[in-house]
């Protein structure tokens, strides 16, 4: 996929910003039905709150907010360069965003541990 | 549904999300301290005007903004009558915003 | 100093060779040829192919006219990108003494490494790329200020030589092939920025179309690669904060 003329960094934030809307889309219904369970059966909310509480879900709920993390700041740089004037640095904007995210999702790991 | 609606509906619902996914974030980091509880989620939530009107903008946004999102990836990978493609986002949209209201009822419901 | 077809200067050295592969074939069929040839030193692409063309494959089909950047006429796939081929040094691209050569992306092969352009110089058309002038010869010339922001936002765009190098490496004109793409937009915009043109409504409702700019992603392939250093990228998301504002005055 990564063909010759897509190997550029700003080609990369396209495409993180692609896979991680459409992988949040694809969490959404789950989430939703989840905190859906509060409706009918709180009991069942609170085991599953439970059992989330291992490792292996912890480090996919750290990617999660990676994901969230990088589409909102990968998506403010996009609403600025569509809506402001231009700045020339979007590489940097571009990395940036990607190093914020990190530091994001750093912020949750450290608090869960 | 015309691909500057499309766009204009997308960059609308990304605007108003960009605070409240901020709020979003800051809400999991300090929410996760101490572990998940149902108790202390819908204790928070429960009868809040303030977090019904947050999360129910939340999801309406989400949803126009997940389905926009989708239709571009999927009539750029395969090509789609205009029909089709409006179906897909109307369903999409439907899919997420029911199952989102439904949990905004179920958290905030006094 | 040494033309394309000539014999190396000095013979006393070895001489390296490159090994080119250079896409031949037609709308229909092809694949790639390798030729072996001579390194030189100021080579470009097009010296290469040019070579081929006279010394090993007098078969070999290309396109070009100036030689100099001017004409927009020599674009080639080179080892996977995009680029003008008469201004690219072949000291720049080879890799592990290989080439690759192909015809540009996105538009139909006619044979080995020309391309039909015509849908690219038919959007720029319909995207309403040529002046439409609002005065006669009798009237006063209206003064445009050098410095005002229109004046500067065209500037910034408007010198593309029509290459199709920014339309080869667009991703989303492979994808919706309706697309009018970043030349088109880019040529578009500097006429958006013309006090003059008597053309700006209907300009914005293709613009707003749904060939027009909200297909384009700002992945900014077409800056990376446009060999004048343009920035069609930068040109279209002018267009889309101009089409936004239309649209929601309900104009377009
Ligand atoms: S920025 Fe827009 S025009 Fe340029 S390559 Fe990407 S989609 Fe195409
Ligand atoms: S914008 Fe640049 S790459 Fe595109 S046609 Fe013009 S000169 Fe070539
Ligand atoms: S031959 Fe004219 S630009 Fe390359």
């Amino acid at each position: 996929m990564i063909r010759p003329h897509r190997n550029h960094p700003l080609w990369f934030a396209f495409i993180v910003h692609r896979l991680s809307g459409l992988a949040l889309v694809i969490f959404l219904p789950m989430h939703f039905y989840v905190l859906g369970m509060a409706l009918t059966n709180v009991d069942q909310l609170d085991s599953f709150l439970q059992w989330s509480n291992n490792p292996v879900s912890k480090a996919a709920e750290f990617g999660l907010v990676f994901l969230l993390a990088v589409h909102l700041f990968g998506g403010l740089r996009l609403l600025v360069l569509e809506n402001f004037d231009w700045r020339d640095w979007q590489k940097s904007l571009a990395a940036a965003s990607a190093g914020l995210a990190f530091v994001v999702a750093g912020g949750f790991l450290l608090n869960v541990v | 549904m015309t691909a500057l609606r499309i766009y204009m509906a997308q960059r609308i619902s990304a605007m108003i999300m960009v605070p409240l996914v901020f709020m979003h974030l800051g809400m999991i980091i300090y929410a996760v301290q101490g572990g998940l509880s149902a108790e202390e989620i819908l204790g928070r939530t429960r009868g809040s005007i303030f977090w019904a009107c947050f999360y129910g903008l939340f999801v309406t946004a989400v949803s126009v903004h997940g389905a926009a999102g989708i239709r571009v990836i999927v009539t750029e990978m395969v090509s789609l009558r205009k029909g089709t493609a409006d179906l897909l986002t109307y369903g999409i949209f439907l899919l997420l915003f029911v199952m989102g209201a439904r949990a905004v009822v179920a958290v905030t419901m006094p | 100093m040494v033309g394309a077809n000539n014999k190396p200067e000095e013979t006393d050295q070895p001489e390296v060779m490159i090994e080119v592969s250079v896409w031949r074939g037609d709308a229909e069929a092809g694949g790639f040829r390798t030729y072996h040839v001579p390194s030189r030193q100021s080579q470009t692409v097009l010296d290469i192919v040019t070579y081929i063309q006279r010394n090993l494959d007098p078969e070999l089909t290309y396109r070009f006219a100036c030689r100099v950047g001017m004409c927009g006429s020599c674009g080639m796939t080179v080892n996977g990108k995009p680029r003008w081929t008469c201004r690219t040094h072949a000291s720049q691209v080879i890799s592990n003494g290989k080439l690759t050569i192909e015809p540009l992306r996105n538009m139909t092969k006619v044979k080995d490494l020309a391309v039909d352009m015509t849908p690219f110089f038919d959007k720029w058309v319909e995207a309403k790329g040529a002046f439409v002038p609002t005065k006669t010869r009798h009237d006063e010339i209206e003064a445009i200020k050098p410095d005002s922001k229109e004046r500067r936002a065209a500037d910034a765009a408007v010198e593309c030589i029509n290459c199709g190098v920014c339309y080869s490496a667009c991703d989303v004109v492979a994808w919706k092939p309706d697309y009018l793409g970043p030349a088109a937009i880019n040529r578009s915009w500097t006429l958006v920025n013309d006090p003059r043109d008597g053309a700006q409504a209907e300009r914005l409702k293709v613009l707003a179309s749904d060939a027009g700019c909200s297909n384009c992603h700002s992945h900014q392939s077409c800056a990376t690669y446009c060999p004048n250093l343009l920035n069609p990228t930068r040109s279209i998301a002018g267009v889309k904060r101009r089409v936004m504002v239309a649209a929601l005055k309900g104009e377009v």
